[in-house]
């Protein structure tokens, strides 16, 4: 049921980055080049929803529809976070390219995106090579 | 003003953040999962390599998840090009070499930053996390001045 669930979710997920127009590389980089601040708009909603449903639901509810418990984003702060950030910001800087998008991007047969799929597997070893 | 800052309009922003949000919402209410997209490139590992970093409980016990959102962002994108965009691909002018070198740093990047817009950006900052906030600061600001540099050096789009 939880994988139906995510399934049923990424769909709507995926829906909105391709129709707001955030899985297109040209439309993420017209915004860091500072020319259509549409970007900003999308994650301002996005993340407003997002807020209200995290703030809100595990006050609401004692538990998910299918799941123990209500998990939460919880990261380091150190040295590596912000490192890693920043060589995230070149990458993101330079190809217009982010994890989500670049998924919802190649399902809109946007071909040449399955490159940067296969180069972020290939970060993601490296990262894997030097990490305990 | 408006026209200045946003030439193309703003309701398919608003309605496909809307959108995003909604999907996020969804998963979180329904399983309690935080649903950013960048781990999966690094649980996926776990299938096939020894490396003992991808060996972490938290990337097996969230691998199959993980690809089944995977695999569901796809068919999102699928949906609206196939329902909305009368089946038309859209096919970046992009050049490779930068979604090859951009893709290996984004891959890189947030793994070891542990999050990427979707992770940090959306679900951190609903979390009121500061990890989360120092990150998309940095990530933010660094890709304005990198995507202004490549663009005054004469490299479009």
């Amino acid at each position: 049921m939880k994988l139906f669930y995510v399934f049923v979710g990424g769909l709507i997920f995926g829906f909105g980055l391709a129709f707001s127009g955030a899985a297109i590389p040209e439309v993420v980089l017209s915004f860091l080049q500072l020319k259509d601040f549409g970007l900003l708009l999308i994650l301002a909603v996005a993340i407003l929803v997002t807020m209200l449903t995290y703030q809100l639901v595990p006050k609401l509810m004692k538990k998910p529809l299918s799941g123990k418990e209500f998990k939460t984003k919880k990261s380091p702060l150190n040295k590596q976070t912000v490192a890693g950030a920043a060589i995230f910001g070149v990458g993101w800087g330079l190809s217009g390219l982010c994890p989500g998008t670049v998924l919802a991007g190649v399902g809109m047969g946007n071909y040449p995106l399955l490159v940067g799929i296969a180069a972020m597997f290939l970060g993601t070893y490296v990262n894997g090579l030097f990490r305990k | 003003m408006l026209e200045q800052f946003f030439p193309t309009g703003i309701s398919q922003f608003l309605l496909g953040g809307l959108l995003v949000g909604l999907g996020i919402s969804f998963i979180f209410i329904s399983t309690g999962l935080v649903a950013g997209a960048s781990t999966f490139f690094t649980s996926t590992w776990s299938y096939v390599s020894k490396l003992n970093y991808f060996k972490n409980p938290k990337f097996l016990s969230s691998r199959n998840w993980r690809s089944v959102l995977a695999i569901s962002l796809v068919l999102g994108g699928f949906l609206f090009m196939f329902f909305f965009n009368e089946g038309k691909a859209e096919v970046t002018e992009v050049q490779i070499w930068r979604i090859a070198l951009g893709g290996f740093l984004v891959g890189l990047g947030t793994r070891m930053a542990d999050g990427c817009p979707s992770g940090h950006g959306i679900c951190g900052l609903s979390s009121l996390e500061l990890p989360s906030l120092v990150s998309v600061l940095t990530f933010l600001s660094i890709a304005i001045v990198v995507a202004l540099t490549v663009s005054s050096m004469g490299v479009l789009p």
